[in-house]
């Protein structure tokens, strides 16, 4: 959608989101949310290679581990904790970015920041020698930003703006330049090639509590950052001429929100590896569920982030037995119907 | 289309001097085609230029006088093993799998009329791939069966493709980026077979990611020289359907061509030549992508540009995979290297899309 024209349609799409309201309200919707995230966290939990029953779950949460049993469960603490951690950060960063963009296939994966992400992460293991978690962290957050701002900038150009189609495009030929040159660094160097692999399908199974550590500071700051923006992403879901008519400063609203969403897939990406598509499907059906407003959908959108991706790594755990599918894979097999699905509608509607 | 003014001026003028104009443009049309014979020529001439460098400048230098008796048959110690093993399957296997890949691309860019319409971003290429390391992971497949399983499977999700983007009709930005969904399904898939794998090598792993010609021998350059021979032989006999499909489908109807019948013949030769080049060398990145904008803006020729585009192709996978094998630092695969090039084209082309900024 052109900004000229946002403007005029603003008290229209004003009008058409109070009637967007979802199926049902906001508060069962997150009710109806938490109480799935801790079935899934429970299955995370419980289910896996060696299935395990509910005596030694609560025996391993207490701190036990004697038997075999006890000690499945604590190795599961960890990768349930970070799918958690993790599945929120995209989520959110997934919402906040479709409503930055106001576009419905904005998603880490398709628009490239993911590899972004690996990429930097890469070079500064090849070149640097970087090994602290730490480094990792930055180094993944700074070339999300870098590849986010690259994509939406050679989206943006032209007259049309950033549309869907433009910005998957601009997304996807990043994504293979990346790759490409991702690849290009660690061909000479055989001592870090095996390390590529997590760099081409995200997971969450080898986490361990030092891992997910780190993590944490980022996501707090990225959710802050997210949340805050929420009002303000309202605002710009007016169109710009409209919001800055109520006295909204859009592009400084623009940066923090994606500020936000990049500092969490950024450091999702960091530790996981790329996993695509959880932000592109979580805000849908949380819109659905309980509408458009994003001081509503973004924690929705966290919620459910959090049970995708747990219910991913559980899938792969059962599908692939005895040994596993990659979340990332899951999530991919998830998401591109999803993604087709909304290519599918009639007019592409901008948020 | 780009070069479509020609065409679209011819038919949209009826003045008093018709004749004049007429014979006008007869005559730039006569020294476009010329034009176009020449840069195919010369394509042509450096496509051979490009062998045969690949045939002398390996690791060492051979003296071309040696490559040109080895070619001939004589044993040349020290010679024989790098040319005949080594650089004659690399380069033939490369020029061969290029030319599928120029030549399907251009296929589908002229029927679609959409240059980002090529097979390797609509995902076409990409379930090449994942069926070839598929069969080979999962199912155990050698040989021909990878390449016949890899055109079934490609024509397979072509299908699908289609009938996902159908909605009364099929519009372009719609089948992109349905075919961008399909294939980051498909390129996750490929990960995940290859972690499967036995023997993770990333050299394999790259093989079926971004192609590559390690490895190459003229026993699966065979089915490859086969499948564009008679696949690029159907593409050629529609050329000129094509050339009036590009003026769209009501005009080529009335001017007599079958139309479902050119599209479906298009497609399927299209996808079966580049099933069976993925099936060998791997999907190499956006060969077939670049391949046709590059042979229209060598000539300025409009129509299909099908053989130009092939050896357009070819010259690109032949030269990138000497760049990436001799002259950069380290060794790298030809999918590499036409990654980082095709990239930033496709960003301009993105750049470009003015009007057509709504999907």
């Amino acid at each position: 959608m052109s900004i000229a024209g946002a403007g005029a349609e603003g008290g229209a799409v004003l009008r058409q989101a109070r009637s967007r309201g979802g199926r049902i309200g906001a508060g069962q919707s997150a009710v109806l949310l938490m109480l799935a995230l801790v079935l899934a966290a429970a299955a995370s939990l419980a289910w896996g290679a060696r299935p395990v029953g509910w005596q030694d779950i609560l025996a391993a949460l207490n701190g036990q581990g004697e038997t075999l049993e006890q000690a499945v469960v604590q190795m599961r603490i960890p990768r349930t904790l970070l799918a958690l951690l993790a599945g929120a950060g995209l989520g959110l960063a997934g919402a906040v970015m479709q409503g930055v963009t106001r576009n419905p296939l904005a998603d880490p994966g398709i628009l490239g920041v993911n590899a972004g992400a690996a990429m930097a992460v890469v070079i500064g293991v090849a070149w640097f020698d970087m090994q602290s978690r730490s480094g990792f962290l930055w180094t993944g957050i700074g070339g999300a930003m870098g590849a986010a701002c690259f994509v939406y900038a050679v989206g943006s150009l032209g007259r049309g703006g950033a549309s869907p189609l433009k910005l998957a495009l601009a997304g996807a030929a990043t994504s293979v330049a990346l790759a490409s040159l991702t690849v290009a660094i660690i061909l000479p160097r055989g001592d870090i090639a095996d390390g590529i692999q997590s760099w081409q399908i995200g997971g969450v199974g080898g986490a361990t509590h030092d891992a997910i550590l780190p993590m944490l500071p980022f996501l707090a700051a990225g959710s802050l950052l997210s949340l805050w923006s929420a009002p303000r992403l309202n605002l710009l879901a007016l169109g710009d001429d409209a919001a800055a008519a109520l006295g909204e400063r859009v592009v400084l609203a623009r940066l923090v929100a994606a500020l936000g969403a990049v500092i969490l897939c950024g450091a999702a990406t960091a530790i996981c590896g790329p996993i695509g598509f959880v932000g592109l499907v979580v805000p849908h059906a949380c819109r659905l569920l309980a509408g458009v407003d994003h001081r509503v959908l973004l924690p929705l959108s966290a919620l459910g982030g959090a049970i995708l991706l747990l219910l991913s790594d559980v899938a792969g755990r059962l599908l692939a037995r005895p040994s596993e599918l990659e979340a990332g894979v899951v999530t991919a097999f998830v998401g591109a119907p999803v993604f087709i699905a909304i290519v599918r509608r009639k007019r592409i509607r901008a948020l | 289309m780009i070069h479509s003014s020609v065409s679209s001026l011819q038919t949209g003028i009826a003045p008093p001097d018709a004749l004049v104009v007429q014979r006008r443009f007869r005559s730039l049309r006569q020294a476009r085609r010329r034009g176009l014979l020449s840069v195919t020529w010369l394509i042509a001439g450096l496509v051979l230029g490009g062998i045969a460098l690949t045939l002398t400048v390996g690791q060492s230098v051979t003296a071309p006088l040696d490559v040109l008796r080895v070619l001939w048959g004589a044993e040349v110690p020290g010679v024989t093993f790098a040319v005949r093993e080594l650089r004659l399957p690399r380069a033939i296997v490369g020029a061969l799998a290029g030319a599928s890949f120029g030549l399907a691309g251009a296929a589908f860019q002229v029927l679609l009329r959409n240059p980002l319409a090529s097979p390797d971003i609509i995902g076409i290429s990409a379930g090449a791939s994942a069926a070839a390391v598929g069969g080979i992971v999962f199912l155990g497949l050698g040989g021909v069966w990878i390449s016949v399983f890899a055109v079934v499977a490609a024509l397979a999700v072509a299908a699908a493709i289609y009938l996902l983007a159908w909605r009364d009709g099929v519009a372009g930005g719609r089948l992109i980026l349905v075919g961008i969904g399909v294939a980051a399904m498909l390129n996750s898939f490929v990960a995940y077979a290859l972690s499967q794998a036995p023997s993770w090598s990333l050299q394999e792993a790259l093989r079926w990611q971004s192609g590559t010609l390690n490895g190459a021998t003229l026993v699966p350059g065979l089915p490859l020289a086969v499948a564009l021979l008679v696949f690029g032989g159907v593409l050629l006999v529609q050329s000129r359907a094509l050339a009036a499909l590009q003026m769209g489908d009501d005009t080529a109807a009335a001017i007599g061509v079958a139309v479902p019948r050119t599209r479906l013949l298009v497609v399927l030769s299209a996808v079966a030549v580049i099933a069976v080049a993925t099936a060998v060398c791997g999907p190499i990145s956006f060969v077939a992508f670049l391949a046709r904008p590059i042979a229209s803006r060598l000539t300025r020729a409009g129509g299909p540009l099908l053989v130009l585009s092939a050896l357009v192709g070819a010259l690109l996978v032949v030269l990138a995979d000497f760049t990436g094998q001799i002259l950069l630092p380290a060794r790298y695969p030809v999918g590499i290297v036409t990654g980082v090039l095709g990239a930033p084209y496709l960003l301009y082309l993105i750049v470009l899309m003015h009007r057509k900024g709504a999907a």
